[in-house]
């Protein structure tokens, strides 16, 4: 017997660059930069004072009247657009026959926030110095009157999934994982092995996720993660350039819907690519930093390509988690190399975050819609501020122009802080 | 199809408030032991509910479960990263197998032929931590100002204060110890996270993506903030701060919410051929999963539990089973009346008159609520019962309320389980069904 096989049939996004997936391609393909000073709050005199920042953008203008949604947070609210978008463009939301309980939901989503105002306000009111804790007495007492239960409820990084399967009907298996960085690539992949094993027909997969409020931002500074360029905004996220100094933080939610093949055929669907494999694997080396061989993002690579059942030379294009550390875009390039070989020169590795900043839990979903797109119209986007050669990262890394290239197969890698590492491969569908 | 490897369960360890490890585990079960105490973490006399389920200073600590050469890195671990720590070496060393943290018997597992899958809930920030980071920039008027914390308060803080915060990093930290290079994932579902991550690790072992996978649960909600949480959805019992001990009772006539707890729970799963090849110690087999949504409100479970019923009937599909074959059930039993009587109505839709008539036995009356460590909890108890052939009576349901139809004894049942079933679900809408079989019934 052989295997079911998965398309995506939808896409959806809410990012830095657009409130849709063709807004954010012409704007990849433009090299526009969705970065500039932080606005989601007073971060002047944080070492890094600019993101790449959603605007502009109103749930109800997306989905009408948001009813079951009034509480959902910002992750999910990101979510439930782009997931509108994909649902729509997949032509499900006119199939009378959809078997809900054939319809699943997996996401790498973020959690949601934390009211940072009630929040401080409630230590500052009961903390006691001389004894180096909260009054936890008092405490209680004004976390009771101020904090509301679903804006704490809806922080679960649970909830979006939650929310997407409640407005689409979604009876099937419904899942997170938020595995950092590399979270929406690696429930693309789990979200087809659950259609491949047979345990659904359609999985709407993404993620979303906002980290730009004061302890996120904290969080990422105090790692000196994230590039304190605070002159040149729109510059800072330079992935594979030697003057790289960090990543830029960023926030958004895409979507794509995942079909098995017979089903999408079915109904008539138009198919935009198809997902032929998978990789996930552990660094297993430390907590704080990558493998410095890039050996895990390499086995995960290894592991994609083996289950897609292809050679090594049908690999078109690598979409690079390419976050603009000088740890990283190293030890991918390490990766890269330790995978393909002397295939390796050969292969156009780019990265969006140059242009969308780092998306964190739904970085590596946006960064596979533009490998769809590649895919579709035969054009890798660039890598923009690439302008000064780094002797350690020297791939083919597409500087600052787009490229016209018969993309035919797909790499999208995606790596998280601990040692995650996923990757998801795509296919030009041709029957 | 490589999809029909099958996979059992070889280790099991435990980390709770009345018991770690699993011979404690198993003994305070049988023995009717329960964990749950005034709150001694912090002074709880300002919240409706006062107890939980704390596991003692003098019972667990994490530098006992970590390599010497791995001490430095518990500075980085949350308590649920701990507890998440704890567990896997306990089901490891319970299991047999060597890794590259725990030497048994036999050759190490290959790295690349490992995988890690641990659930976790949304990990607070230690407060204490925080507060006195955020109250050094506190201006004259007694206000936080944001532009001093940006220059100077966060500096306050360890440079990593943000890696003992992400849920995976419960996963990471084990990988690293125990030399898991193989799929590693981390599941974040609530209540339900535990059930998902063993049925995610199962799938991953089935489609020969790993030979042996360590995957469960783990969870503090055992601070400030996670007890608010649970006060403000008004699920806590605040009926018990006199008599804790009793302040876990699901299904019981005279339940009044739940209890938070902190736990952490692993098992060793490992694929069939591979555990005989060591004459492994068999506790059960993982025979089936169904993983299902119910639409409803975000915080309530729809209230005829068909989100349940439907995982139950996904999970008896999966395992070619009927109801006829199960022979005990392990609920989530939270305690919560609205949420007991959802799940036993989706145990009824799910198993028609069978629901009545196979014993159930609640674990969180041992333990309360542990959230994302909950289903593993429930796990390593039905793995007991099915290997051991009994259940204990159960413990703090004096007066099982007949509306929810279940068969709940306060006497032993020595019996030759065939299968068990344990449900999950969370408020939001996620349900889980995952079915035990005895290896006795390995065909």
């Amino acid at each position: 017997m052989s295997r079911r096989r998965v398309v995506i049939t939808g896409m959806g996004c809410i990012t830095p660059l657009g409130h849709s997936v063709p807004e954010y391609w012409d704007n990849l393909m433009a090299g526009a930069s969705g970065i500039s000073r932080t606005e989601l709050f007073d971060a002047r005199t944080f070492p890094s004072t600019f993101s790449a920042q959603v605007k502009g953008f109103d749930l109800q203008q997306h989905i009408g009247p948001v009813g079951l949604h009034e509480t959902a947070g910002r992750n999910t609210r990101f979510g439930l657009a782009a997931a509108k978008q994909a649902w729509e463009q997949s032509g499900l939301h006119r199939f009378e026959q959809l078997d809900p309980r054939r319809v699943g939901v997996y996401l790498g989503a973020g959690e949601g926030s934390l009211d940072f105002q009630i929040f401080v306000d409630s230590i500052v009111a009961t903390w006691q110095p001389e004894l180096r804790q909260i009054d936890t007495v008092r405490w209680a007492k004004i976390a009771l009157e101020t904090m509301d239960a679903m804006r704490e409820h809806e922080q679960g990084p649970h909830m979006p999934s939650a929310h997407i399967a409640a407005q689409f009907n979604a009876r099937g298996p419904n899942f997170n994982c938020l595995t950092a960085c590399a979270a929406s690539t690696q429930a693309t992949g789990e979200a087809t092995m659950i259609i491949r094993r047979g345990d659904a027909d359609v999985m709407i997969t993404g993620g979303c996720h906002s980290m730009i409020h004061p302890f996120g931002v904290t969080g990422f500074n105090r790692l000196t993660a994230l590039s304190t360029r605070n002159d040149s905004p729109q510059t800072a996220s330079r992935p594979f350039d030697a003057t790289r100094d960090g990543f830029v933080l960023g926030e958004g939610g895409s979507m794509v819907i995942l079909e098995e093949l017979e089903h999408a055929r079915a109904r008539g669907a138009e198919i935009l690519a198809e997902v032929i494999g998978y990789g996930s694997t552990a660094d297993s080396y430390r907590i704080t930093d990558i493998d410095p061989q890039g050996a895990g993002g390499a086995l995960a690579m290894e592991f994609a390509i083996r289950d897609a059942g292809i050679a090594k030379s049908e690999v078109h294009y690598i979409c690079a988690h390419g976050t603009s550390t000088t740890e990283n875009d190293r030890t991918e390039t390490m990766a890269v190399k330790s995978c393909f070989g002397e295939l390796a020169p050969k292969i156009p590795v780019t990265s969006p975050k140059s242009m969308l900043g780092h998306l964190i839990a739904a970085a590596g979903v946006t960064e596979l819609i533009a490998c769809v797109m590649a895919i579709r119209t035969g054009t890798i986007p660039p890598t923009k501020n690439l302008n000064h050669p780094d002797p350690e990262c020297d791939l083919d890394y597409v500087p600052n122009t787009p490229r016209k290239a018969d993309v035919r197969v797909a790499v999208n890698n995606s790596f998280g802080f601990g040692g995650q590492n996923d990757t998801v491969i795509l296919r030009r569908f041709e029957g | 199809m490589t999809d029909s490897r099958r996979v059992v369960i070889t280790g099991l360890g435990p980390v709770s408030p009345f018991a770690v490890g699993a011979a404690a585990y198993r003994d305070g079960l049988y023995g009717g032991a329960v964990g749950i105490h005034r709150i001694a973490n912090f002074d709880p006399a300002g919240f409706p509910s006062q107890i939980g389920g704390e596991i003692a200073p003098d019972q667990f600590a994490v530098r006992d479960y970590v390599p010497k050469s791995y001490r430095k890195a518990t500075k980085v671990m949350a308590r649920d990263i701990e507890l998440a720590v704890g567990a896997a070496d306990l089901a490891v060393r319970d299991s047999g197998l060597t890794t590259l943290g725990v030497e048994g018997t036999g050759e190490r597992v290959p790295a690349d032929r490992m995988s890690t899958n641990i659930g976790a809930g949304l990990i607070c920030a230690d407060l204490n931590e925080l507060a006195e980071a955020v109250c050094s920039v506190v201006d004259e008027n007694g206000q936080f100002s944001i532009n001093r914390w940006g220059s100077e308060g966060m500096q306050r803080l360890t440079p990593l204060w943000l890696l003992k915060y992400l849920p995976n990093m419960l996963s990471c930290h084990v990988s690293i110890i125990h030399g898991s290079k193989g799929p590693s994932n981390a599941i974040t579902c609530a209540e339900a996270s535990s059930l998902l991550s063993i049925g995610e690790a199962v799938r991953i072992i089935a489609r020969d993506n790993a030979d042996v996978a360590l995957a469960g649960g783990a969870e503090n909600k055992m601070h400030p903030m996670g007890l608010m949480r649970e006060c403000l959805l008004g699920h806590l019992t605040t009926t018990h701060n006199d008599d804790p001990a009793a302040g876990c009772r699901p299904f019981d006539r005279d339940s009044d919410g739940t209890v938070i707890a902190e736990a952490g729970g692993c098992v060793v799963l490992e694929e069939l051929s591979h555990a005989t090849a060591r004459s492994a110690r068999i506790y059960a087999e993982v025979a089936g999963c169904g993983f299902t949504f119910s639409p409803y409100r975000m915080a309530d479970p729809e209230p005829h539990g068909a989100g349940v019923a439907d995982a139950i009937a996904a999970a008896l599909a999966d395992a070619r089973m009927t109801p006829d074959d199960l022979d005990l059930i392990v609920p989530q039993a939270l305690g919560v009346p609205v949420q007991d009587l959802a799940e036993a109505r989706g145990l009824a839709t799910g198993l028609g008159a069978r629901a009545s008539q196979i014993p159930t036995w609640p674990i969180t009356p041992h333990l309360g609520n542990s959230g994302a460590a909950l289903g593993a909890m429930n796990m390593i108890a039905a793995a007991m019962a099915i290997h051991a052939g009994r259940i204990p009576g159960a413990v703090k349901c004096p007066n099982p309320d007949p509306q929810y139809g279940l068969r709940i004894s306060g006497e032993p049942i020595e019996s030759k389980f065939r299968a068990a079933l344990l449900t999950g679900y969370t408020i939001a809408g996620q349900n889980a069904a995952v079915i035990l079989k005895s290896v006795g019934q390995v065909d």
